[in-house]
C-alpha cells in the first residue's frame, strides 16, 4: 500500500468519524422540535453539550486533511460546491452557538432553539448534497473547476441531501434511545423507527440511482470479478438494517446506535466501492490529486503519533459524561 | 449592492471580513484560558474560594467566546479552498501539513477537553479538571503556534521548492518551513498582544465593579491582576513589537516603507513622520509632522544610515500605503496609552491607592476594548503590507483566486455580514451582560438545564447556600 493510498483511508476514516460523531448532534438538532420545549430539550441538548466540539472538529480534520493530502481535490470540489459550503458553514454557525446562547438568553430560547434546527438540517443538507455533487462527477479543466453555477443542484443531489439527513435523524434518535429513559427515550424510539426506515430507503435508492447515473459504477457493481468484492456491502447492509430495527424497538442502552453506526460505516464502504480511486469523480485519481511524498510523510508521523492520543482523550472525555442525563445539567 | 466591485476584489473583502471577526475570538481566548488556568490553580493552591469565584465568571464567558471562535474558525479553514483554489493547489503541499498538525495537536486537545473543563468539575474531581483546563489552555497557544507559522511562511517563504506544475513543495528540511524568519517574531508579539487584550478586558470589568463598590474583593483581584499584566507585558510587548519591525525590514522593506511612509529614500537619515496624511498619486505624506533622522535611528540604530523608500521599487509591487500607514499608528498608540495605564497602575499600587483611585478605574474602563482594536490594527498593518502578494514575492493575491462569478461571491458576502453581525453581535451582548453581572461569592459555573427541576429539591444544598464548599451533585442513575 503506498501513501497515497494510506491517505486517502485517514481521509475517510476523518469523514466516517464526521459522520457519525457531529452526525448525531446533528441529528438531534434536525429532530429538536418534536421534543417538548422544557425537560426533553433541556435533556437532549445536554447529552451532547459536552462533545458536540469535539465532534465537530473531525470536519475540521477532513477539511484540513484534505488541504494538507489531496490539495488539489481540495481547490477543485470546495469552488464547484461554492453555495453547499457556505450554506453547511452558516449552518453551523447557528448550531454552534445555540448551545451557548439558548442557556444565555431564556426570554428568546425558543428563536434560539430554531436556529438549532434550522442550522442542523441545513448543515446536513450541505453536507449530502455536497457528497452527491461529487459523485455525480465534477469538470475539471486545467486544475481547476470548469463546471457552471448550478452543477451541484439535480434531483440526485437533492435525494443524497435527504439520505444524510434521514441518516443523522437516525444517529440523533438512537443516541436518544441510549441517553434517555422514560418519556423521552421512548420518543426517541419512535422517531429511530422512523427514520431508520427512512435512510434505509434512501440509501437504497441513491444507490440505485448510482447504477444508473453512470456506466463505471454500473460496471464496478454488477460484473464478474468485481461483483463478488461489492456484493457483500448491500448484503450487510440489509442484515444490519433488519437486526437494527428489531434493536430499536426492544433495546434500552447503546445498541441501536452501534447498529446505526454499522449501518454508516457500510453505506461508507459502498461509497468507496463506488468510487475508488477517484478522489474527485471522472477523471481525478487520487494520485492526481496527491500532495508530495514529504508533505505525506511529515503528516502520517503527526497522525501516527497524535491519533492514538487523540481518540483516547476522547473516548476519556465520553466516558466522564456517560449514563443517562438526568435533569440536573451538567455544572 | 456589490455592483461595483469584481470577483477578486468581493472575495478579499470576504477574507478580511471573516478572518477579522473571527480574530477577535482567539485573541480572546488565547489570554482567557491562561487566565482561568492561573485562577483554578491558584484555587487549588490557596483553598481560597474567591479564585473559584473569579474561575467560574469568567468560565461563562469563555463558554461563548469560544463558541464563537470554534464556528468562526470552522469558516477560515474552509475559506481557503472555496475561495482562494489556486492558492490552495499551489501551496497545498507546504501550508496543508501545517494547518493539518494545527488540528491534529491543538483542535482536538481543546474541544477534547472543553466538555470536561466547562460541564465536568464534579464528575473527575478538582485536579482532573485542573488538568482539563491546562490542556485547553495548551490547545489555545499550540493552535497559535501552527497557524501563525502558516501566516510567516506566506510572508517570509523559505525552505520550499517549485514544481513543474506550479506548485510550491517542501524542500529538505521540515523545520526551515516551520521556522520561517518572520515566525518566531510573529509568534511572541501575538502571543502577547493576545495576553494584553485579555488583561485589558479583565482589567476594564474590574474597574467597572470597582467604580460601583470599591469594596468588592471580587473586583478587586481581577483588577489587580489585570494591571500587574498590563504593567509586566506591554514594555515587553512594545519591544518585541520592535524586534520583529527589525525583522521584517530585513525580509518585507515595502511594507516598513508603508508604515513609515517613506516614499523617498533618505541617503543619510530618515525622519520618524509621527502624523500625516500619505497621498500614492503624489507619492508624498502631507501635512507631515516629522522628527528627522529618528526613524534611521529606530530601524537602523544610527541617525545617519541610509533607508530605502518607495521610490526604489516599482509600482505594481507598492502595498496600499494610506492603509498600512494608519493602522500601524493605531497599533503603536494604542500600545503607548496601554503603557500609560500600566505605568499608573504601578504608582497606585505603590502608593496604595489601586482600589481608590477612580480616574485609573475610568481609564482602565475606556482602555477594555483596547487590545482588540490594537490587535485588528496590527494584523490589518501586515496582512495589507504585504501586498500585492499573498504568498510573499512568491504568489500575487490577484492570481490566487477561485474561478468564481461575482455574483456569486457577493452573495456569499453578504450572507456573512448579516449573519456575522447578528449571531455575533447577539453573543458580545450576552457577554456583556454577563460581564455588568457583579462577581460575588458562589458564583455559579456553566449551568444547564435552568427551566426544569434543576436538582432534587432539599437533598443538596445549592451552592449559594454554602458558598466555601462546592457540592457536587448527586449523579444520576448510571446503567453503562
Amino acid at each position: 500500500m503506498d501513501l497515497t493510498t494510506i491517505w486517502a483511508f485517514i481521509i475517510a476514516f476523518a469523514v466516517f468519524a464526521y459522520v457519525v460523531m457531529d452526525g448525531f448532534d446533528l441529528g438531534i438538532g434536525i429532530l429538536f422540535p418534536t421534543f417538548d420545549p422544557g425537560r426533553e430539550r433541556d435533556r437532549a441538548m445536554n447529552s451532547i453539550a459536552p462533545v458536540w466540539d469535539g465532534n465537530e472538529t473531525w470536519l475540521v480534520l477532513g477539511g484540513g486533511g484534505l488541504f494538507a493530502a489531496f490539495p488539489l481535490a481540495y481547490a477543485v470540489v470546495l469552488p464547484a460546491t461554492y453555495p453547499l459550503i457556505i450554506a453547511m458553514l452558516l449552518g453551523l454557525v447557528f448550531r454552534g452557538v445555540a448551545f451557548e446562547y439558548r442557556w444565555r438568553d431564556p426570554n428568546h430560547r425558543k428563536f434560539w432553539d430554531f436556529a438549532f434546527t434550522g442550522g442542523s438540517l441545513m448543515a446536513a443538507m450541505a453536507q449530502g448534497m455536497t457528497l452527491g455533487a461529487l459523485l455525480q462527477g465534477v469538470e475539471v479543466v486545467d486544475r481547476a473547476y470548469a463546471g457552471s453555477w448550478f452543477d451541484w443542484l439535480t434531483p440526485y443531489t437533492l435525494l443524497c441531501g435527504l439520505g444524510v439527513v434521514a441518516g443523522y435523524a437516525l444517529l440523533g434518535s438512537t443516541w436518544l434511545i441510549w441517553k434517555l429513559d422514560g418519556e423521552g427515550q421512548a420518543h426517541a424510539r419512535g422517531l429511530a423507527l422512523r427514520s431508520a426506515r427512512a435512510t434505509v430507503v434512501l440509501m437504497g435508492a441513491v444507490s440505485l440511482y448510482n447504477v444508473f447515473l453512470n456506466a463505471e459504477y454500473a460496471e464496478r457493481w454488477l460484473t464478474a470479478p468485481e461483483i463478488y468484492f461489492a456484493a457483500p456491502v448491500p448484503i450487510l447492509t440489509l442484515l444490519i438494517a433488519v437486526s437494527l430495527i428489531r434493536a430499536i424497538t426492544r433495546d434500552r442502552n447503546s445498541k441501536p446506535f452501534w447498529l446505526s453506526i454499522a449501518l454508516f460505516f457500510f453505506g461508507m464502504a459502498g461509497l468507496g466501492v463506488t468510487m475508488w480511486p477517484y478522489v474527485v469523480p471522472p477523471d481525478m485519481t487520487i494520485w492526481d490529486a496527491a500532495a508530495p511524498e514529504r508533505s505525506q510523510v511529515f503528516m502520517l508521523i503527526g497522525v501516527a503519533i497524535t491519533m492514538p492520543l487523540i481518540l483516547a482523550y476522547t473516548a476519556w472525555a465520553y466516558w466522564v459524561f456517560r449514563g443517562k442525563v438526568g435533569d440536573e445539567g451538567y455544572h | 449592492m456589490f455592483e461595483a466591485f469584481d470577483a477578486l476584489t468581493l472575495a478579499r473583502i470576504q477574507f478580511a471580513f471573516t478572518v477579522s471577526f473571527h480574530f477577535f475570538f482567539p485573541a480572546f481566548s488565547i489570554g482567557l484560558a491562561s487566565y482561568l488556568m492561573v485562577l483554578e490553580g491558584l484555587w487549588l493552591k490557596t483553598g481560597k474560594q474567591l479564585y473559584l469565584d473569579l474561575f467560574k465568571y469568567w468560565l461563562k464567558i469563555f463558554a461563548i467566546a469560544f463558541a464563537m471562535g470554534v464556528v468562526s474558525g470552522i469558516v477560515m479553514s474552509y475559506q481557503f479552498g472555496t475561495n482562494w483554489s489556486v492558492f490552495s493547489d499551489v501551496a497545498g503541499p507546504v501550508i496543508g501539513p501545517l494547518m493539518a498538525y494545527e488540528v491534529l495537536t491543538a483542535f482536538f486537545l481543546e474541544a477534547g477537553f472543553l466538555g470536561v473543563m466547562l460541564f465536568g468539575m464534579n464528575r473527575v474531581g478538582k485536579k482532573l479538571h485542573f488538568a482539563a483546563t491546562c490542556m485547553v489552555a495548551l490547545g489555545t497557544f499550540v493552535s497559535a503556534f501552527w497557524i501563525l507559522s502558516v501566516n510567516s511562511w506566506m510572508q517570509t517563504p523559505t525552505g520550499y521548492e517549485i514544481a513543474a506544475n506550479g506548485q510550491y513543495l517542501p524542500g529538505e528540511s521540515w523545520w526551515d518551513i516551520v521556522f520561517n524568519p518572520s515566525f518566531p517574531y510573529r509568534l511572541v508579539h501575538t502571543v502577547m498582544a493576545a495576553y494584553l487584550t485579555t488583561a485589558f478586558v479583565v482589567g476594564g470589568v474590574g474597574a467597572w465593579h470597582l467604580l460601583k463598590d470599591r469594596a468588592n474583593l471580587h473586583a478587586r483581584k481581577m483588577f489587580s491582576m489585570a494591571m500587574w499584566m498590563a504593567a509586566i507585558v506591554t514594555p515587553l510587548q512594545i519591544f518585541a513589537g520592535d524586534l520583529h519591525g527589525l525583522n521584517t525590514l530585513e525580509h518585507q522593506p515595502q511594507k516598513v516603507m508603508a508604515m513609515e511612509g517613506h516614499y523617498d529614500s533618505h541617503p543619510d537619515g530618515a525622519p520618524l513622520i509621527l502624523f500625516g496624511i500619505p497621498d500614492s498619486e503624489a507619492k508624498t505624506v502631507r501635512y507631515a509632522i516629522e522628527i528627522p533622522k529618528a526613524s534611521s535611528l529606530i530601524l537602523k540604530h544610527d541617525p545617519d544610515a541610509p533607508l530605502a523608500g518607495l521610490d526604489t521599487i516599482p509600482d505594481d509591487e507598492e502595498p496600499p500605503v494610506g492603509i498600512v500607514f494608519w493602522s500601524f499608528r493605531i497599533m503603536v498608540g494604542i500600545g503607548f496609552a496601554m503603557l500609560g495605564v500600566g505605568l499608573w497602575s504601578l504608582f497606585a499600587r505603590w502608593r496604595g491607592k489601586l482600589y481608590e483611585w477612580s480616574w485609573l478605574h475610568r481609564a482602565a474602563l475606556v482602555m477594555a476594548p483596547s487590545g482588540f482594536i490594537a490587535v485588528l490594527a496590527g494584523w490589518i498593518t501586515t496582512e495589507v503590507g504585504r501586498q500585492p502578494y499573498v504568498i510573499y514575492g512568491l504568489l500575487r493575491t490577484a492570481d490566487a483566486a477561485s474561478p468564481l462569478d461575482a455574483p456569486a461571491v457577493a452573495a456569499s458576502l453578504l450572507a456573512f455580514i448579516v449573519v456575522y453581525f447578528t449571531v455575533f453581535g447577539i453573543g458580545v451582548w450576552y457577554i456583556l451582560r454577563l460581564m455588568s453581572h457583579t462577581p460575588h461569592a458562589g458564583e455559579l459555573g456553566v449551568k444547564r438545564g435552568d427551566t426544569g427541576p434543576i436538582r432534587t429539591a432539599g437533598i443538596t444544598p445549592g451552592p449559594t447556600q454554602n458558598p466555601g464548599h462546592y457540592e457536587p451533585l448527586p449523579d444520576s442513575k448510571e446503567d453503562v
